[in-house]
Order: structure tokens, then sequence, then C-alpha cells
């Protein structure tokens, strides 16, 4: 698409509360370089899948506050933006291989769980409509599976802990829980254990040592001639 | 169709068609290519066969060697910093390891160094944007590894030699697809939530050019798990992290040429930092915010190859950067998301590509590039594309055919991401099809190495004290790396680089700081008259003004 082929259609938006005028369908984040920002923060895979955009806006004369991910979200007429480079939450430490996996740990590590009003302010402001506040009910509760379940596609975008009254750092503590799910309660895939034994035992040793003797002719008659699974 | 549909007309007119006939193509399935055909496709619609994208480089270790002009115009260019300005003698960050990256090759490094004996206060991981900012968590589809009785390591090297064209080095083959099962299992073990039946069976797909069904998933978030996983594990050992702040230079002992150190560049406040290692482990990634050809790209905004023109300048031996991966499936429409990756578990669980006619041109599961290929020849060699609002073309990849090949609910739990992705923009792919074309994806070559990780010089010999893993290098995959190998290169070459590098440490003192293989560069850049207004490394891509308005592709224009 270039201006010549398309007379572009433009907005305003405020960035930061300086006016811009930048064609309409951009990203939030594409506006703002069109407007002549370049990113340092606030800017990561551009691809809704790393949380690195976290974006406040209002739109016009509307009181509410909206959140998004800026490299997700298309720019409308009167938007007002603040980028949110950064949620200042401490990691705390812990070692994977000596904690149980149930919720009582969960909430031994982030006992700010259970200051949660379940006033749903995370759910609705979570750019992957993730149910944000069931999930840390579910820990309050017990059920560590469905936390991790409901939490499973969180991108770790934090908007949601800035607008927690309670201050609970929602993608730490999901982190855990996920990570106790899939090294103690999933089930160990057998199958996999065997074929690592077998390789420790030099099964395919001496024929990927051949095979990597092999002429390219050689190597193309056995490409070709495989078997597919289907 | 029963729900409002933000597409307009005429590719609604085209979607009727994809409708008309899904019944029938639910029963076909579309022949393999055969090898003659395969050649002649590529040659005549992929890319990388197109004479006037490339050119051999001028001077360095790998003089001689075809590259496309975006890389050429990196690595022939000048360092950004004067090597008389830089204080070598204040250290600012002084470790046993060094590694420059911090995604999924860069943290499995730092862990294995620690496993290893390394002190978590001894590693240091320098990185460009924020720990974790990178391809890596952008990969969606799966990781490979032969651990399912039918399915052997002999089958997936004999897959990965064959999708590479054969040009691949057959013993860094060997090492990735020997260690795969290790990898996912110690994965497994550190939490990584894969996608399994009640029994704690591995659920795994085909991928393009598998013969088996290999590709382990987390849904479609598996590269974000894997990260996710790894930065925690990172954060939990107390291994330090040094974010915003890339390397821009290697340093080495000018006596010995050992990679010593690097300097780093604070992207905030614009000063630099000595940073000295006993050894240094390079996990920068790829190249995709290059645009080659002036494609769009599934990348990471910090992708711009920075490792491999700091590791050139240090002597370092380049292969296979003639052979770009584009993805064959990039969003193509809505505008805003052009580019972005559509993961290749979508054709995995049967959706077929098909052109305006609603009929398929290819069998949706062979290699990358030849499904790029085909996809660029229906749209500008037989005119059988969509064409959008703004002039791209793409073709259908028919996604609701999944929900009625698996059920109801299939695409909403197996490609979150995918759903979620379009339904952002009003488009809901399991009653309609999406827009695709292919999209820059993957740097096949890059830095060469050999089993240990080592960097090897231009006579093949190892760099003292200089190690890499990940995108950044070359080899593993030839000239076409297939779906899922790239989740497993980071981890089995990021492991190795950690243990070989850990193993190096015990040995040496502490290096001699230099930049003479700086003065060195310059001296051959000048006497091959190249202009020193190019510089290098680009460290970010430039968006401003009209430049972020999305790339035209004209090249295949009738």
């Amino acid at each position: 698409m270039s201006n010549e082929e398309k007379k572009l259609k433009m907005v305003r938006i405020y960035i930061m509360g300086k006016m811009y005028e930048v064609p309409e369908g951009l990203t939030i984040m594409k506006a703002m370089e069109y407007a002549g920002y370049r990113f340092i923060r606030g800017c990561g895979c551009r691809g809704g899948f790393c949380g690195a955009c976290a974006t406040i806006y209002r739109i016009g004369n509307d009181y509410k506050l909206y959140t998004g991910l800026a490299c997700q979200t298309t720019v409308q007429d009167g938007m007002y933006l603040v980028q949110i480079p950064f949620v200042p939450a401490e990691k705390p430490k812990y070692n994977i291989e000596k904690l149980r996996p149930t919720a009582s740990t969960v909430l031994y590590i982030f006992p700010e769980i259970t200051r949660c009003v379940a006033c749903n302010t995370c759910t609705k402001s979570c750019p992957q409509n993730l149910e944000v506040m069931d999930a840390i009910q579910s820990l309050i509760r017990g059920d560590l599976i469905k936390a991790a379940e409901l939490s499973f596609d969180c991108i770790a975008c934090g908007i949601c802990s800035m607008r927690c009254p309670a201050e609970i750092v929602h993608y730490q503590v999901f982190q855990l829980v996920r990570r106790l799910y899939g090294k103690y309660l999933a089930k160990k895939a057998k199958h996999l254990e065997e074929r690592v034994n077998e390789i420790l035992q030099g099964k395919y040793a001496e024929e990927l040592e051949k095979l990597t003797k092999m002429s390219v002719e050689e190597l193309k008659k056995l490409y070709q001639s495989r078997e597919i699974e289907t | 169709m029963a729900h409002e549909s933000v597409y307009p007309e005429e590719m609604r007119e085209s979607i009727e068609k994809v409708e008309e006939t899904r019944d029938r193509r639910l029963k076909e399935a579309f022949r393999r290519i055969t090898p003659e055909e395969k050649d002649e496709l590529l040659r005549k619609w992929h890319p990388d066969f197109r004479p006037e994208g490339k050119r051999p480089l001028k001077i360095g270790p790998s003089k001689g060697l075809v590259v496309p002009h975006e890389v050429a115009d990196l690595i022939e260019a000048y360092p950004l910093i004067d090597p008389s300005q830089i204080d070598l003698s204040r250290i600012d960050y002084d470790v046993d390891i060094l590694i420059i990256g911090g995604g999924g090759a860069g943290a499995s490094a730092a862990l294995w160094a620690h496993n290893s004996g390394i002190p978590a206060e001894r590693i240091l991981i320098a990185t460009k944007l924020r720990f974790g900012d990178a391809n890596t968590k952008m990969a969606q589809g799966g990781i490979q590894a032969a651990d399912r009785p039918n399915d052997s390591p002999i089958l997936h090297f004999i897959d990965v030699m064959g999708g590479g064209h054969y040009a691949n080095k057959p013993e860094l083959v060997k090492t990735l697809v020997e260690n795969a099962p290790f990898i996912i299992k110690w994965l497994e073990d550190l939490g990584v939530m894969f996608d399994k039946d009640e029994e704690g069976n591995m659920i795994e797909l085909p991928g393009g050019g598998t013969c088996r069904k290999r590709l382990h998933a987390c849904k479609d978030y598996t590269g974000l798990e894997i990260m996710r996983v790894l930065m925690d594990e990172v954060l939990n050992r107390g291994i330090k992290v040094i974010e915003f702040s890339p390397a821009i230079e290697l340093l080495t002992d000018p006596d010995t040429g050992r990679v010593t150190g690097a300097v780093l560049w604070n992207l905030e406040t614009k000063e630099y930092y000595i940073a000295r290692g006993k050894a240094v482990i390079l996990t920068t990634g790829g190249f995709g915010r290059l645009h080659i050809q002036n494609f769009p790209t599934t990348n990471h905004y910090g992708a711009t190859m920075d490792g491999v023109v700091m590791a050139y300048r240090v002597g370092a031996r380049l292969r296979d950067l003639d052979a770009t991966q584009y993805h064959p499936t990039g969003a193509a429409y809505p505008e805003q998301i052009v580019g972005l990756l559509v993961t290749e578990k979508v054709r995995g669980l049967g959706a077929q590509l098909v052109n305006v006619d609603g009929e398929q041109f290819i069998y949706p599961l062979e290699p990358r590039d030849v499904v790029a290929a085909a996809i660029i020849r229906e749209c500008y060699g037989r005119n059988k594309g969509v064409v959008t609002p703004t002039g791209m073309r793409g073709v259908w990849l028919d996604t609701p055919m999944i929900e009625i090949i698996h059920g109801e609910g299939t695409i909403k739990k197996s490609l979150a991401a995918i759903y979620r992705m379009f339904s952002r923009f009003g488009i809901d792919p399991t009653k309609e099809p999406i827009l695709v074309f292919p999209t820059l994806h993957y740097m096949n070559g890059g830095v060469e190495i050999n089993v240990n990780a080592q960097v090897l010089n231009a006579k093949g010999e190892p760099i003292p004290g200089f190690f890499a893993a990940g995108e950044v290098c070359g080899g593993v995959h030839g000239k076409n790396r297939l779906m899922g190998n790239s989740l497993l290169e980071i981890t089995v070459f990021g492991r190795i680089a950690g243990i070989s590098a850990a193993k190096y440490v015990q040995n040496v003192e502490p290096g001699k700081l230099s930049l003479k293989h700086i003065e060195r560069y310059v001296e051959m850049l000048k006497e091959a008259k190249i202009p020193e207004t190019r510089k290098s490394p680009m460290i970010l891509p430039e968006y401003r003004g009209e430049k972020v308005l999305s790339r035209a592709i004209s090249l295949f224009k009738l």
C-alpha cells in the first residue's frame, strides 16, 4: 500500500497528550511509529505474544479507561494513549524441585492472593480475554489445575496487575501454578522416557553415524522412499 | 453466511466458492509433488532464486558467499563505534560466561552452564530488549522429537536432511535429532505444559516435510510456554540479566584472537559498558526485521542479525545465508496483521490451501519452501489469488475444515492464539477461511559451529572462547528448516553451548580486551571501497513515518 495507490484517510490521536494525524486502520503501535516515535520500550514481538506493549487509553469524552495491546488494537479517532512500559513487580525465587503441587504452596509464596475482593477488574482489563479473576478464585478454593488451565494463554502484559486493588501480580502467580501443574500433576509421557533411555543405551548411535557419512544420492533415495504416516 | 462478515464483497464471493467445494475437498487429498516438479517450482517462484536479490560478499572470512543484499549491506558496513574512543580498562561486568541474547537459546545456555557448576553470579545474560523478547516466544506450532514407537531419530534425521536439500552439516543434524527426546524430557521436568492425552502420552501432529507425527505442542503457544518456563527458572537460579543493553561489538585478545567480552550499549542512557567473559556465547537470533526482498515478517522487533555482523568481524565463517525461509502462511488480511504468523499447525490439523475458485493447488504439508513457492505461483503466475482492498494478494487457508474434521471447538482449544488474532479484527476462523501469503520467517543460515557449539573460523577451526547457538547459527537446517526444529535447535544447542563454555572456562584466565579485529576490519572495508555511511549492527529497525505502512509485494507483479 503506497499513498499513490490509496488516498489515506486520517484520524486524530493523542499520544501522551499531543495530537497527531495518522492513517486510519493502523494498529496503535504502527500509528505511533507513523507519528514519529521509535520504540525502545513498549514494543516486542509485534504479534500479540509477548505482552511488551500494554497500553491504556480513553476515547473522546468517554470517562472510561480502556486497555489493550498496542500491536493488536486499531486506532480510533479521538484516542488518548499512554503506554505502560513496565510493571515494577518483584519476582519471588523458589526451587521448583522442592515444592508441593498444591494451591497452598501458591498461597504461601503469594499470600496477597487472599486479598482478592472479586471485583473482576483484572478480567475486564485482560487483552487476551482470560477469566483472570476466576483463576485467582480457583486457587483460593484450592483448585490448582483449573487455575493452570484458565491462565494458560497469559502473555504477562501486566495490565491486570496494574489495575488490581489487591496488588496481586497475577502473571507471576500463574507462572508458578502452571509449572507445578506441568511438572507434578500432568502425567509423564512414558513413551518419551523409553525413547530417552534407548538413546542413552546407544540404540541409534551406529546407524546415525552411518547416515552422517552417506552420499547425497543415498540420502535422496532414503528420503524419497520413506513411508509417510497419515 | 449466518454471521456478520467483515470481508469485503469481492472476497466474500470467493469465500462462497470455497464453501461450495468444501464437502468435496474434505474427501480429496492433493497429490504430492515429484522431485522434478519441486525443483522447477522452487527455481521459478521461490524468492531465493531471484538472482537480482543477492550478491557475493566482498570481504571477510566468507568472501564470495552469496547473500541477500540486505545481509551484505550490514556485513559490508562500518562499526558504530570508533575503537579509539572506547575505554577498555574500565570493566563494568566481569564474569565467567557472557551470554549475548536473552531468547530461548541464551536461557538454555545459562541454565546448563549453571547445571555444569558455574555459579549464578558468574553468568551474565545481556539482551537488547526485555529478557525473553525473542522469536522463541512467537513460535506457535511445536517442537519436534522422535519419541513415538513408530518413529525414530533415524527418520527425523532423514526428514531434516531432505527438507534442507541435503545442504545441512550432517553431524549437527545428528546432534539435533539424537538429543531431541532428552530435551523434551528436560522441558517436561521443568514444568512445561505439553498437550497430552489422559494417559500422559504426548499428542503429536505432523508438520510440513515430516514423515511421522512428531510435533509436540502447547496449544499454539508452544514457544511462549517454553520461553516463560526457561525465564522463570533462570530468574529462580539468580542468574543476572541486563536488559535494553545489546552488544554492539565483541572484544578479542589481540594476540590469540580469542573472544573475551563485548561492548554493550545501554539503549536508554546511550552509554556503553564493557563486559568481560572468560567465554562468550552468542544467541542473538535471526534477521526477519531486515525485510529481505521487501517481504513482511513474522519476526520479533529485535531480529536484526546483529550477532552475525559481530561474529563476522572476529573472523567467524558464515554459511547457507543465501537461503531465506518464507513461511508459507503469513496473514494477508486484514491490514493490521499482515505478515504475522499463521502456524503450520493449522495445516497439520487438516486445513487446505485453496485459490480464488475454491480449488486446491498444492499438498498442504510439503516442506515450507515448496508451499511458499506454490502460493506465490498461484497468486502471481496463474492469477488465481484473492486480491485485498489494499492490493495485497493471497490464498485461502480453509480453517472451518478443522472444526468438521476434529469436531466443534477444536480451533478455540488447539489454535487459541490464531482464533484470538483473527477474532480481534472481526474474522471468525471457525466459520470463515483466512487469507494468507508467504512472509519472511527464518534465517536458515548463519555462523558456522561444530557439534560442541564452538564458532568456527575461515579454516574451520574453533575460535577460542567463542560459542553460539540458535538461529544465529547455520548448518543445522541446510537450505530450508522444517517446522518444529527451531525450538529444538535453540534448546539442544543452547544446552551444548552452556556445557561447552562451562568446561572451557575451568582452565583459562580472563583474556585481554581489545578492538584490534575492528581496526583490521575497517581497513578491509576501506580497501574494498565500501561507502563509509554504511553502519552496523542495526540494533532496531526504522519504521518512523511512511516506512511503517505495509510493504507492497510488487516483486511478482504480472
